[in-house]
């Protein structure tokens, strides 16, 4: 529920976004780049860094037996997304607005590490 | 970080392979100067020995429904059963962690359930599963009320005195198992007024040497933890994490790691993840298992590894 609530949230900030930039030619490029997908198999985040446009909807998938989650872990800087345990077959969604390079990993398995970095395309 | 990986390997690997030939025959394994040998039910009956005998479980995974095991409650419940079948009604329980598989409430409650049925004292310290999403608030509510802020905690029982370590919930720093700088301090000052010739036994999720920093089988300061126990004439460091049994001795330090109730899981490197190892349904009891650990003062601790089949 939580993970749902969060979701809309973010999809309206994400729509704010792109009202700010209506009329702008990146406008097309950022719907455009509106979701992508890091899927979990043997203990790994595929791919491992991903660039997304600001305002792009990012889904994890796992799709390993073993649970895993998505925590983001910047020393130092306040914690922007951390998801639930997900079970082997369920996802978690977050929408990335600003930009700046994430770090995440899987809090049950710290090895397993992740960066996604938001740019403006272009 | 990355010594002994070599020798843990070959340790870890030969203990499940053996564990898996004698599947199905009762077996019960002892480990008696770090070299794990497997016994006949009778023999372990005969050698029940003197001194403050408690019980070992751990990774009870409430909540994983795969291959592997569709139901970890009745093995968690064959677990505390069997403690009927020892020759030594043990003083308590120790669980070290993942009791649940997911931090779910409804695994929580069932855990909480199964473990009130069995009637034994029980301390706990948290998994890493036990800690997803809410920093461990249901873990501790439920099963560590006990314990320091930090989750970490002592007490004194049958002349043993034993420390519950947290080292599930520093993993973003440590990339593995890790105490921090707190626990540390608070660890140091805990044992500092002790007499050497104490018993010690430290138990905590993931193993406190470097199995293989690769999985996150590994502790990234407890040498410094160690920096404090090393003094002490016997000390027994009771594991879980790794599903399986492996051994090493270091000085008067041993440590151990357990079976889970719930599942195993393969030896160091091999394959692509720790994850779940399934083997037949009908071998899953002869991988799976408790620990019965008996401390007598100035020698090291008497471990025996039961399969529950």
């Amino acid at each position: 529920m939580i993970n749902s609530l969060l979701r809309n949230t973010l999809v309206a900030a994400a729509g704010c976004v792109l009202l700010g930039l209506a009329g702008g030619v990146l406008t097309h490029k950022v719907a455009a780049a509106g979701s992508a997908q890091i899927t979990i198999q043997n203990f790994d985040f595929e791919p491992r860094a991903l660039t997304v446009a600001p305002g792009t909807e990012v889904t994890w998938f796992n799709g390993d037996e073993e649970p895993h989650n998505i925590v983001n872990a910047d020393l130092g800087q306040p914690r922007l997304f951390r998801s639930p345990g997900l079970d082997g077959g369920e996802k978690y969604f977050f929408t990335f607005d600003k930009p700046g390079t994430y770090r995440y990993i899987c809090s049950i398995h710290p090895h397993m590490e992740g960066t996604i970095i938001v740019k403006a395309p272009g | 970080m990355d010594t002994d990986q070599g020798e843990n390997r070959g340790t870890s690997r030969r203990a499940l392979l053996k564990c898996m030939a004698w599947a199905g025959t009762g077996v019960v394994w002892t480990v008696s100067g770090g070299v794990p040998r497997a016994l006949s039910i009778g023999e372990a009956f005969a050698a029940a020995p003197d001194g403050f005998t408690f019980v070992q479980i751990s990774d009870t995974h409430i909540g994983f429904n795969k291959e592997a095991n569709p139901d970890p409650n009745s093995t968690m419940q064959a677990a505390l059963d069997s403690f009927a079948k020892l020759p030594k009604r043990p003083a308590m329980i120790i669980h070290t962690g993942d009791v649940t598989h997911l931090s779910k409430p409804a695994e929580f409650d069932t855990a909480e359930q199964i473990m009130k049925g069995a009637k034994f004292e029980t301390h706990f310290v948290p998994g890493e599963h036990d800690v997803i999403g809410d920093d461990g608030k249901q873990f501790f509510a439920r099963f560590a009320k006990e314990a320091n802020p930090g989750g970490w905690y002592s007490f004194d029982q049958g002349g043993v005195h034993f420390v519950g370590l947290n080292n599930v919930q520093n993993f973003e720093k440590s990339k593995a198992g890790g105490f921090g700088e707190d626990q540390l301090e608070w660890l140091e000052k805990e044992l500092k007024g002790r007499g050497s010739s104490t018993p010690i036994v430290v138990f905590t999720h993931v193993p406190m040497w470097p199995i293989y920093p690769q999985w996150g089988w590994a502790t990234e300061d407890a040498p410094q933890a160690l920096s404090y126990l090393k003094r002490f004439g016997s000390v027994t460091v009771l594991n879980g994490h790794i599903h399986q049994i492996v051994q090493k001795i270091e000085g008067n330090v041993t440590y151990r790691t357990a079976m889970s109730t719930a599942f195993p899981q393969p030896p160091a490197g091999e394959g692509p993840a720790p994850g779940p190892l399934k083997v037949p349904a009908d071998k899953l009891r002869s991988v799976i298992g408790i620990r019965e650990v008996t401390v007598v003062p100035a020698k090291p601790a008497a471990v025996t590894d039961l399969a529950l089949a």
